[in-house]
């Protein structure tokens, strides 16, 4: 399409996941309009963070997925799913062409994740709040194997509004699991949000699923370690993750408290509440890929 | 006397335990209550307590299971069918996990407990899981055999436990065998179907019944799901009238469950004892099971009554 110029390539020492990731954001875009539906705007705010999970941080063996020795990943806020199988078919889970059958009968890309179709999914995931007690258990599981594989959970910040959440919290303190890694995608939106404040014009607004709660000083209270960093910086996403890892024998688990922008990497998507729940058109899909410099099919 | 289920399902796992170390029991604080602290003395580091926070439980369960662990579950019925039923739902039958609930405090007798732990639907709720197996065993023998078939048996298992001790329904020759109806007393007036401990005053019903010249068959159902269908039909299909009984709700439990298959088959008229769609209260035990009619005496006036409307003769 483009009389635009495609973005410039990225540089520094992250440049290939940048660019991994910018292609993610486009397939995303590309599988919701395949689908004529799906979420957007959590995929494209954990999109960084699941490259550099997939690519750098997590122990995994992308052709053999059922690997005793792996790291255990799961989607906790399994409407990411979209985002979720990008990363893998990206890490080479599945051919990226897979990703168009996102939500057809048959697929397994189901709209949440369905342990059962797709080997590499660790969970089923989709009612909101139960994937970190999952993980908890393979956590507490490797514990008491003697396995040394550590487990990822990652939760939306709307999502910790789940009471379930906070019992797997005390529960993983209480076992000193340290081989538990939480990182909460924390773009600030939910999909409806709570009650409107004065001089806020319409629920769009809402910004923040957590109110005045400061997470950080909750998990830290019930025994967990916690790290704030910027869920778009591969470095600080990449330095907590291995530090996470090696931290595993001192007996907290790890909250990693990742701040990102729902929808983040497309102009059009970023920070819009409104792109939750909704695909992409096709018009929508070809300016994304100008914006990210991605090539014409 | 039939010992307690509670303490028969705590006493097979700690038997279980020695050789199997794969067998884990996670608790959500009813140790006490459930007898799961019969497995925490035996196996201390195998037993995981969970705090009061039955979702966690579930869900942790789930994680264990995919590292082969067998995990059972210590907590009242109430907490799992109804405050958890949304992890066993998704996180355990929707993936088939191998996660063993020992649903405790099953049935009307609670001891006085009251309507917000007396569980009237966990049947009907389970049941309907696609993919869970559904188990209320008769008495202390029957309830040994499925606990070992269970832990043995892959897939997510749903095991109601009676609080109380109760009459022996089997001999020690006894064997748990999944989808099987058992044939308690053969009868061709009609036909009484039983599960968990209920079977027990159905048995002895039926016996009542014979003593006024009535012969009611008995078949007691173990297995609500999976379930072999066709022999429930057949059996019914030799009578005229099938009487359900169950410490349960008459909505969508061992009655909905016999209705479904007769009116599939040969249609018969069914009645279905138990509790009438009302919530339970504080009482007696002794008092709850004559209240809902539930004793032998009662299931023999009702069939009694039943019986004088008339039947329509096959």
């Amino acid at each position: 399409m483009s009389a635009q110029s495609p973005a410039p390539p990225g540089r520094g020492p992250h440049a290939d996941l940048e660019a991994i990731a910018r292609r993610g954001r486009l397939l995303v875009l590309e599988s919701t309009n395949a689908a004529g539906a799906g979420h957007v705007g959590g995929p494209l705010s954990a999109m960084d963070l699941l490259v550099a999970l997939y690519l750098r941080v997590m122990r995994v063996r992308p052709a053999e997925p059922d690997w005793e020795g792996r790291d255990r990943f799961v989607l906790s806020k399994g409407h990411s799913a979209i985002g979720l199988y990008t990363a893998m078919a990206l890490a080479g889970y599945l051919p990226v062409d897979e990703l168009a059958t996102f939500d057809q009968a048959g697929s397994r890309l189901q709209g949440h994740p369905d342990m059962t179709r797709l080997p590499g999914l660790d969970a089923s995931t989709g009612s909101l709040g139960q994937g970190i007690s999952v993980g908890v258990g393979m956590a507490l599981g490797a514990r008491l194997r003697g396995l040394d594989f550590h487990t990822w959970v990652m939760l939306g910040d709307g999502e910790l509004q789940e009471g379930q959440v906070w019992e797997s919290v005390q529960v993983a303190a209480q076992y000193g699991l340290g081989n538990l890694t939480v990182i909460v995608d924390r773009n600030g939106m939910q999909q409806y949000g709570w009650p409107l404040r004065p001089g806020e014009a319409h629920r769009g607004d809402r910004r923040d699923p957590l109110g005045e709660a400061a997470v950080g000083v909750a998990l830290e209270a019930f025994g967990w370690r916690v790290v704030e960093i910027d869920g778009h910086d591969f470095g600080q996403i990449i330095a907590a993750g291995t530090a996470a890892r090696a931290a595993a024998g001192g007996g907290a688990p790890t909250a990693i408290l990742a701040t990102t922008v729902k929808g983040q990497g497309v102009s059009f998507t970023s920070g819009a509440s409104a792109w939750h729940a909704r695909a992409a058109t096709a018009d929508e899909v070809a300016a994304a890929r100008a914006e990210l410099g991605e090539p014409t099919p | 006397m039939s010992a307690p289920q509670r303490d028969v399902w705590a006493d097979t796992l700690v038997e279980l335990g020695g050789s199997n170390h794969d067998l884990l029991v996670l608790d959500a604080d009813l140790a006490t209550s459930t007898k799961a602290e019969k497995f925490a003395r035996a196996f201390p580091d195998r037993f995981l307590e969970m705090g009061i926070a039955e979702q966690g439980m579930v869900g942790t369960a789930v994680g264990l299971a995919s590292l082969g662990f067998v995990p059972w579950l210590s907590s009242f019925t109430v907490f799992f069918t109804h405050r958890a039923v949304d992890q066993v739902r998704m996180s355990v039958a929707q993936t088939g996990a191998n996660v063993k609930i020992g649903a405790a405090y099953a049935g009307l007798q609670l001891g006085s407990a009251g309507k917000t732990h007396l569980d009237v639907e966990d049947l009907a709720i389970m049941r309907a899981m696609p993919g869970m197996t559904v188990l209320a065993p008769a008495d202390a023998t029957e309830c040994a055999a499925i606990v070992r078939w269970a832990t043995a048996t892959p897939g997510p298992m749903y095991v109601r436990l009676g609080r109380e001790a109760g009459p022996a329904v089997f001999g020690p020759d006894y064997a748990f065998e999944p989808r099987r109806v058992i044939r308690l007393r053969e009868g061709s007036d009609l036909l009484l179907v039983s599960t968990g401990q209920q079977t027990a005053r159905t048995v002895e019903a039926a016996e009542l019944l014979a003593a006024r010249g009535i012969r009611a068959g008995v078949i007691h159902v173990p297995c609500l799901k999976p379930l072999d269908a066709d022999a429930l039909a057949e059996a019914a299909a030799a009578v005229p009238i099938v009487v359900t009984t169950e410490e349960h709700s008459v909505l969508g439990g061992l009655g909905g469950l016999v209705a479904e298959i007769v009116t599939a088959h040969e249609p018969r008229r069914v009645v279905r004892i138990g509790i009438e769609d009302t919530w339970g209260e504080s009482a007696p035990n002794a008092w709850l099971l004559d209240r809902h009619g539930l004793t032998a005496e009662r299931i023999a006036e009702r069939v009694l009554g039943e019986l004088a409307r008339g039947v329509r003769r096959p």
